[in-house]
């Protein structure tokens, strides 16, 4: 059965509105928990605790539960997504433009805490590009490196909404709490890696 | 830090081979960049920060790959042709470029086959090499 709702949205779809602007602040796609060291410009550690009250992991796999690798690498594109964003004050709508590695070595199965650490390589005013790890209690899960576009430099002048659609208040209230002073972590953490 | 034609040339190929998921007996010199290895336009960013990095070298995105912004101006293409201002123009700013073929047909659409993994190697090795 198909709602209302559904029927309201794929005609919104049609005229191509970002899906968040469909939304709203209803949409919630958050593969993050919180930041627990962010270095402006230059690096973040987020955090996400895995549980199986996330409905999904009980299909991925049926008594096989394991994170879906393609969210955790939508969780790093977030952690290193807004660490782009931020070096630029929130200014530019940032993309993730390419997966330039994704190499995964252990499964992230409910109960753990999986650290996301990302890292500017480079950037510049239309793109900027990161690498990034994942650790579960020291040992490496995967490595992640990214590209993100700043798409209103780019596209030959395509143009798009004015308003911000991808740093919504819902992403922005991950920082609350940490101290963007560029030399220092929120939180000392005990185990670091 | 001088480096001969061949030193660049197989730091660009691994660049390429890394940027792009090409195997290395693709990347010869003649191949271009969009139609043999396949390269998009977020590529051509990745290829930037990634010379950058392996060459210890500043690029402005003008001066390696400027022909994108050439095509966004009305008075530079007509009939799907490059005009001969903006050709001109393109020469100067692309001295690494062989335009040769090219400019007996100046189609905008051919344009990226100037994008070579020659040009490449030519624009490093006078970054390096010209001072």
């Amino acid at each position: 059965m198909i709602s209302v709702f559904e029927i309201l949205a794929a005609g919104l779809l049609e005229v191509n509105l970002p899906l968040t602007l469909i939304y709203g602040q209803k949409m919630r796609w958050i593969w993050i928990d919180k930041f627990v060291e962010f270095q402006s410009g230059e690096s973040a550690v987020a955090v996400k605790n895995v549980t199986l009250a996330e409905e999904h992991l009980h299909d991925h796999f049926p008594g096989f539960p394991v994170m879906p690798e393609s969210l955790c690498i939508e969780a790093m594109a977030q952690t290193a997504g807004i660490l782009v964003g931020e070096a630029k004050k929130f200014q530019e709508k940032v993309i993730l433009a390419k997966i330039k590695k994704a190499v995964f070595f252990r499964y992230v199965k409910p109960g753990d805490t999986i650290k996301l650490h990302a890292k500017i390589e480079s950037i510049a005013p239309e793109a900027a590009s990161t690498s990034g790890r994942i650790t579960c209690a020291d040992k490496l899960i995967a490595e992640i490196d990214l590209m993100f576009s700043h798409i209103d430099r780019n596209l030959a002048g395509k143009e798009f909404p004015e308003e911000n659609f991808v740093f919504t208040d819902t992403f922005k209230s991950l920082l609350q709490g940490m101290a963007l002073r560029g030399d220092s972590s929120a939180e000392p953490e005990s185990e670091r890696d | 830090m001088a480096m001969s034609r061949d030193e660049i040339f197989q730091q660009v190929q691994e660049v390429l081979i890394d940027a792009l998921g090409v195997d290395d007996d693709e990347v010869t010199a003649e191949a271009t960049l969009m139609g043999d290895l396949g390269a998009e336009s977020i590529d051509f960013l990745d290829i930037v920060f990634r010379l950058e990095k392996a060459f210890a070298i500043k690029i402005p995105r003008e001066e390696l790959f400027p022909a994108e912004n050439l095509m966004s101006n009305p008075d530079y293409v007509k009939d799907g042709k490059l005009t001969e201002t903006a050709l001109t123009e393109l020469k100067e700013k692309m001295p690494h470029t062989n335009f040769s073929t090219f400019e007996n047909d100046p189609d905008i659409n051919k344009l990226g086959d100037l994008f070579t993994v020659d040009a490449i190697v030519n624009y490093v090795d006078g970054k390096l090499n010209a001072a």
